[in-house]
């Protein structure tokens, strides 16, 4: 009872936040007479979220597995080079402007060669998913895994330890925040390399395509209602990350998380 | 004749190319047993001379020998437990698992794990901390499972750099005491790196004095103070006589430096 009072308690003002935001949405676009096209109320989305549903979520659904397998792909070999970068270290620092110079890049300027590269269906969308979570996981990953103190890397040279134990007793658990980190990131990245892929060309099925083709036809109210899908989806792989997170650093708590 | 616990054939350690001189032509011998305190002011090269009998740091002349064995010899057979100034123990271990992690990688196997880290925690006196994580200890009770862990597969030598430097005095005295303890119930020989007079008097069978630049052996004293010393014997005139020698070959080094 307490519990769920607590819970109450601590949800209901973003709630009502929520609630009082879209009444208000609603209101403004009513009383300035506000075009539909600039900004449909929040009743239309809602309506265009339900009567759509057969063609919107399918299409989510597909753009998700492509933001899913260009995630896998691109952290795949994001901690794939940084665990051989750190153990390679001159290998690493010779590389590194490099990588650090490409994570600067807008690398979804890329999409149109994607298609030529990859096709217009699916593969240009995971490798440009791919190519935008590769470098903060790589970076990201690098840095966790050479930021062990020295002390602990003569602690295990003093039991005898090699190169791999090492890495496996001390730099990956030390790189764990650092890669989830990365991860989160990476999984909201990997949706917009999909969704922004999209809007080059492919398979009517596709989420950015349906946002396209709405907005082009004046049908506003299923392009919002087709984002609100690209968020939720959004939020729902972001969450699974997290709730990932959470696991892992459970087995392997390190002191700065436990100290917040 | 048994082989010296340690012994140091004519060191010298240059970092860097033409670099400066850490140690020079260092000659030492420590046989089985003894409380070796190594002290002398900054730069003088103690913590140097500790890794290279631990085969952290290669000398750049000369070798060091551990109980007949080649310093790298003995690092693989693991015949020496290291302690440093930091704990440094794995914050995502428990008490219990980063006192076991030397045994987890000689494949000890579960129960016998977990038999000899009671044996060891109850010797250190933190018999009920075995489910603790690192951050939820003092620094004194830290300090403790890193010598609990540095005692682990029983080593014959051990290597302390500065262990109770960071600690307050009043910790550090009673550690000091624990200390002895632990030596006399293991008779393994300590090699203990400190700033502290006192505590190098108080806990070593003997003291090498060093000096800075290039680090030298200046001098070492004998403490004829009887064990098991307690909390009278820093009161002993004797005690205050040796404090007072060693500090003034500490001084004699120092002024020596200046004037030159």
């Amino acid at each position: 009872m307490t519990r769920a009072r607590r819970f109450v308690a601590e949800w209901a003002p973003a709630v009502l936040i929520l609630v009082l935001g879209l009444v208000g949405w609603e209101l403004a676009v009513k009383t300035f007479g506000i075009q539909k096209f600039l900004l449909p109320k929040p009743s239309e989305i809602a309506t265009a979220f339900w009567d759509e549903r057969s063609i919107l979520w399918p299409a989510g659904w597909y753009t998700f597995t492509e933001a899913f397998w260009g995630f896998v792909v691109g952290v795949f070999f994001g901690i794939a080079a940084a665990l051989v970068l750190a153990r390679f270290r001159p290998l690493g620092s010779a590389l590194m402007p490099y990588f650090v110079a490409a994570s600067a890049i807008p690398i979804i300027a890329f999409a149109p060669i994607g298609n030529a590269w990859f096709g217009i269906e699916k593969g240009s969308k995971i490798f440009i998913a791919a190519l935008l979570c590769f470098f903060p996981v790589l970076v990201n990953t690098l840095r966790g895994l050479t930021s062990v103190r020295p002390q602990q890397v003569e602690l295990m040279r003093s039991y005898a330890a090699g190169n791999a134990a090492v890495f496996r007793r001390v730099r990956i658990p030390t790189s764990l925040p650092y890669v989830f980190t990365a991860l989160k990131v990476a999984s909201v990245l990997a949706m917009i390399g999909a969704i922004v892929g999209e809007y080059f060309g492919g398979s009517q099925q596709q989420l950015g395509i349906q946002i396209k083709n709405s907005a082009a036809l004046f049908q506003f109210e299923t392009a919002w209602a087709a984002i609100l899908v690209a968020c939720i989806l959004g939020i729902a792989f972001y969450l699974a990350v997290a709730l990932a997170e959470i696991a892992t650093m459970r087995r392997y708590p390190s002191a700065e998380r436990a100290r917040r | 004749m048994t082989a010296a616990a340690v012994s140091i054939r004519n060191v010298t350690k240059t970092f860097g190319k033409g670099g400066t001189t850490a140690l020079k032509n260092i000659e030492l011998e420590f046989q089985p047993g003894e409380f070796i305190s190594l002290i002398g002011p900054s730069g003088c090269g103690k913590s140097t001379l500790l890794r290279v009998i631990g085969d952290l740091i290669e000398p750049t002349e000369g070798e060091a020998v551990i109980g007949g064995k080649t310093a790298h010899q003995a690092r693989l057979d693991r015949d020496y437990g290291m302690v440093f100034q930091e704990a440094t123990l794995m914050d995502w271990r428990t008490v219990e698992k980063n006192v076991s992690l030397p045994l987890e990688m000689m494949g000890w196997d579960r129960g016998a794990r977990r038999d000899r880290v009671r044996e060891l925690l109850e010797l250190v006196e933190l018999t009920g901390f075995e489910g603790h994580h690192p951050w939820q200890l003092s620094g004194g009770m830290q300090q403790r499972v890193a010598i609990a862990r540095a005692l682990t597969f029983n080593p014959s030598l051990i290597l302390m750099d500065e262990p109770f430097g960071a600690l307050d005095e009043m910790t550090r005295d009673r550690l000091n005491l624990e200390l002895l303890r632990i030596w006399e119930a293991t008779k393994a020989t300590v090699v203990f790196v400190t700033h502290s007079i006192a505590e190098a008097v108080f806990l070593s069978s003997r003291v090498v004095v060093m000096s800075a630049r290039p680090g030298r052996v200046q001098k070492i004293v004998d403490v004829d103070l009887a064990y098991p010393r307690t909390n009278d014997t820093r009161e002993e005139t004797r005690f205050f006589e040796l404090a007072t020698e060693v500090r003034e070959l500490l001084r004699e080094s120092h002024e020596a430096r200046e004037g030159a």
